[in-house]
């Protein structure tokens, strides 16, 4: 037990999560907003932004999150040059948001585009007898109503987003729980369950809220129709 | 969802007259101007980097390319990612299908355990599980404990994914199913093993091929506990010619055309299963949204859901009323709710709407509901339900 | 409902089949062929480190090969009775403990720690930590002037941190999963230097086409030796005996040569050639 105690004294393990915590709740902003605009591109009605939209999409639903990190360090700012922080602590954490953000944004696009297809023809008809134009129907009618129709989704997407931040390791976040929970295993071997269950244990309390809250939300903000 | 698709697009925004035409034209114009300015800026940069060497040399290239890249390298680790592919998606077919129907069962604690496990296991992320097999197997003395690692990881996650399918998968298929099981005098465990889990297994195949999609793309995870997958793979090939970027470019675009071609196939798929079950095909995973879901409400599938044309019916039973089902009877408050439009005792039907195929075993009008409704129910049954007048 | 559930049944036994038949093949494919009859002699080596231990088309090539192969011809096996293994860092010890390998050269230091766990012959090269800089840099010469650079190391290893802690405190820390990237950040500029083992940036400046040098200032020893499995005196005496062979000869040198081929690296002349003595006793 008293072991078991003095890996928490070692180990900062909350500080481990709460880059975690930092990572998703970043890239989850960015992927938010990254997502709105690319599922404008793809309903709107200029084509070449569609196309592009959907090769976006589907290039990086397809890509493994491993390859896209490591691009993130060796192409973005190996090559393009583009760094957030001279520090370089600070400059791969946000490197790995760019990489989450841009992974994640995909999948924002696919649940908001699920989101738009719960929303009834007759909405965006009602918009056109209006005489709203693409932008207007699409901010202020369609969109609003996909949100409270793609709750669910989200927050699948969300979940998985919290749990692809350990990829992080990959992009040289070093201070992040799945680089931390393998050091500790080096240096405490004979510890390796216990070690194993507090970060699997942090993760299914992460977790849990979300679930709930999704769940909530989604019964909550639905259209009844 | 695919007619959907087309129609979303177009239906945002009026038939362009020659102004909107103009303007559409120019609009086109500038954004295919800044897209292709993106990406020459980007090249530009891969040429001609401020420090380093010319990415796009041939020199780089070559090596990446060639025969010795493809036999040595590439397809070695190809063929490692597939076996631990296939050995992880059958691992957790059979991990699903044992604790999927273990949250299905009668019994209460078989029900308790299974949940618990499986929503463990959802909310651990892969690599830790990863981390974890490989060290404890290396200390235990197992052989290749990588492979191993890797596997154990993804059947795990994986496994409690499809446990979750075949839940909602049970959950999904039309009630009648059940209760003619029970009128025929079957237990409700004979019921769920022999009627409604195997619907659920047909209904849920095709999502099990985007989740292989999903099993292809976690193999890369592999690499960081030192796995030689392919992604390792070209890796060393890099460390070899100074031309990891390069390689890995080819390795993304190997996992890219792997899994999109699954995705595509995985979109076929629904259509052919169709025939096979009452319960609904579908592309994706969509399992009940985590934790604690009581009411086993497949919300995602819902969502993904298109109402065309403002108020057809609903495929999948509509939760997003908030029902207070439990577990124990959550088969039965879709329709005590007036939400599952299939059922025959419904009256929230509009009868004078023409029914789909599908929906015909139930084609009865109300006044001889109390005549018999069920009895006609299974002349049809033999043919199932036609996949095409779903997606209209 | 009957035809139905017969289809099911008959597609149920085909799917236990195929999982049958490919849970049976594919362990054998993944454990290899341990069978013990034959006369065969099991290595692990690193394959990912060029210079030091890298397959390639097949073949294996760098200086841990080049010595293994050495010692394996004077205990009297032929080149086809080698059997290659890979050795990650992280699973060598398991791997010696439960009988994967009979012996292991991959870039394995003699510690006291492993010592609880495994036996060692050897050392058969002392290496020492150094860095490897762009061929244009000047003005890194040693650790200490590291501050304010950027330096480069794989993913667990303690080098990154005993240039953090002993030399120069100022230095920013990038960690990789494998040198490659690490060599690959250093072509493109985005760090000053990588560290970890000479012989290991040796191999890493060979193959890079003159752009890249050794500082040549090793700061550490590293005494690299042969892991076998605790307690295996005599094996020990006899890799010990072909390792003094191979240096007496000349083998030795020339392997470290052809290995480093152009980068002018030359092993810390204070303790190479080593004196192979580790493990001979209890």
């Amino acid at each position: 037990m008293d072991d078991f105690l003095s890996l928490f004294r070692e180990y900062n393990i909350p500080a481990a999560f709460w880059v975690n915590i930092q990572l998703t709740f970043w890239a989850a902003v960015i992927s938010l907003v990254l997502g709105v605009i690319l599922v404008m591109m793809r309903i709107s009605p200029i084509s070449s932004l569609r196309g592009f939209a959907t090769a976006y999409v589907e290039f990086f639903k397809n890509m493994p999150l491993t390859i896209i990190m490591v691009f993130m360090v060796l192409g973005m700012f190996g090559q393009l040059k583009l760094s957030f922080s001279d520090n370089f602590d600070i400059n791969f954490f946000w490197l790995a948001v760019t990489g989450l953000a841009l992974y994640t944004a995909s999948f924002v696009c696919e649940s908001l585009r699920s989101g738009i297809n719960t929303v009834p023809l007759g909405q965006a008809e009602a918009c056109r007898a209006l005489g709203l134009n693409f932008w207007q129907s699409a901010s202020q009618v369609i969109l609003p109503q996909a949100f409270r129709g793609s709750v669910a989704p989200m927050g699948n997407t969300l979940i998985a987003l919290l749990k692809n931040s350990t990829v992080a390791a990959a992009a040289s976040v070093t201070t992040e729980t799945s680089s931390v929970m393998s050091d500790m295993i080096e240096f405490h071997a004979s510890q390796i369950l216990q070690i194993f269950f507090i970060f699997a244990l942090g993760y299914v309390i992460l977790i849990i809220p979300i679930g709930l809250l999704t769940t909530y939300l989604s019964n909550r903000l639905a259209v009844r129709r | 969802m695919n007619p959907q698709s087309n129609q979303e697009s177009s239906v945002l925004f009026d038939q362009p007259g020659p102004h909107g035409r103009k303007m559409i034209r120019i609009f086109n114009a500038i954004a295919a101007f800044l897209i292709i300015c993106l990406i020459a800026w980007v090249l530009m940069r891969l040429h001609n980097p401020p420090g380093g060497e010319d990415q796009l040399s041939w020199d780089l290239w070559k090596p990446a390319l060639d025969y010795e890249a493809w036999a040595d390298f590439y397809l070695p680790g190809l063929w490692m990612t597939l076996k631990a592919s296939i050995v992880a998606i059958i691992g957790s077919i059979v991990f699903g299908v044992v604790f999927g129907i273990g949250r299905l069962v009668p019994s209460r604690l078989v029900r308790g355990i299974s949940a618990v496990i499986v929503e463990f296991f959802r909310a651990v992320p892969e690599l830790l599980l990863m981390v974890f097999f490989w060290r404890w197997f290396a200390f235990a003395g197992i052989s290749s404990p990588s492979y191993w690692a890797v596997v154990g990881g993804l059947v795990l996650y994986n496994g409690s994914v499809v446990a979750e399918l075949v839940r909602s998968g049970v959950g999904n298929l039309p009630h009648g199913q059940r209760e003619a099981a029970e009128a025929l005098g079957l237990s409700p465990m004979q019921s769920l093993m022999t009627v409604e889990v195997p619907q659920a297994l047909y209904a849920m195949l095709p999502a099990m091929i985007t989740q292989l999609v999903v099993v292809l793309k976690d193999t890369a995870l592999g690499s960081i506990i030192m796995y030689t997958d392919l992604l390792q793979e070209s890796r060393r090939l890099g460390a070899m010619y100074f031309n990891i970027l390069q390689t890995l470019v080819i390795a993304g675009i190997i996992y890219f055309v792997l899994d999109w071609l699954l995705s595509r196939l995985a979109e076929r798929m629904p259509r052919l299963m169709q025939r096979r079950t009452w319960g609904n095909t579908v592309a994706e995973p969509t399992a009940p949204i985590a934790i604690m879901d009581a009411t086993n409400a497949n919300q995602i599938a819902a969502a993904h859901e298109p109402m065309p044309f403002g108020g057809a019916e609903r495929q999948f039973p509509d939760h997003y009323h908030g029902s207070n089902a439990t577990t124990d009877h959550w088969q039965h408050a879709h329709y005590n709710h007036g939400h599952d439009l299939q059922h025959p005792e419904v009256h929230a039907r509009n009868w004078d709407e023409p029914l789909r195929d599908f929906a015909r075993p139930f084609q009865t009008k109300p006044k001889r509901r109390d005549g018999g409704a069920g009895h006609t129910t299974h002349t049809d049954s033999a043919n199932g339900p036609q996949g095409d007048s779903r997606s209209a | 409902m009957r035809a139905r559930s017969g289809a099911w049944r008959r597609t149920l036994v085909r799917l236990l089949a195929a999982l049958a038949a490919i849970v049976c093949v594919v362990p054998a494919a993944a454990c290899g062929s341990a069978n013990s009859d034959t006369h065969v002699i099991k290595i692990g080596i690193k394959f990912d480190q060029p210079g030091v231990g890298y397959k390639k088309s097949g073949t294996y090539e760098g200086f841990d090969v080049d010595v293994a192969r050495y010692i394996a011809h004077k205990l009297g096996y032929r080149d086809d009775e080698i059997v290659w293994k890979e050795a990650p860092s992280k699973q060598r010890e398991a791997m010696l403990q439960n009988g994967d390998v009979d012996m292991i050269l991959a870039s394995y230091s003699i510690t006291d720690e492993r010592k609880k766990a495994v036996s060692f012959a050897g050392p058969y090269l002392v290496a020492g930590q150094d860095l490897l800089v762009r061929s244009d840099n000047t003005d890194i010469t040693g650790p200490q002037d590291l501050n304010g650079k950027r330096l480069c190391s794989v993913t667990g290893s303690t080098s990154a941190n005993t240039v953090k802690k002993k030399f120069s405190s100022e230095v920013q820390l990038m960690e990789q999963p494998s040198y490659a990237e690490c060599a690959t950040a250093l072509f493109s500029g985005i760090v000053d230097a990588v560290t970890t083992d000479d012989i290991i940036l040796a191999g890493l400046a060979t193959n890079s086409r003159g752009k890249l040098k050794l500082v040549g200032a090793p700061f550490t020893q590293e005494r690299y030796g042969v892991g076998i499995k605790k307690g295996r005196t005599d094996f020990a005496k006899q890799i010990n005996d072909a390792i003094k062979d191979m240096i007496a000869d000349g083998s030795w040198q020339r392997a470290i040569d052809d290995n480093t081929s152009g980068t002018g690296y030359a092993p810390n002349a204070q303790y190479n050639p080593p004196d192979p003595t580790e493990g001979e006793e209890e």
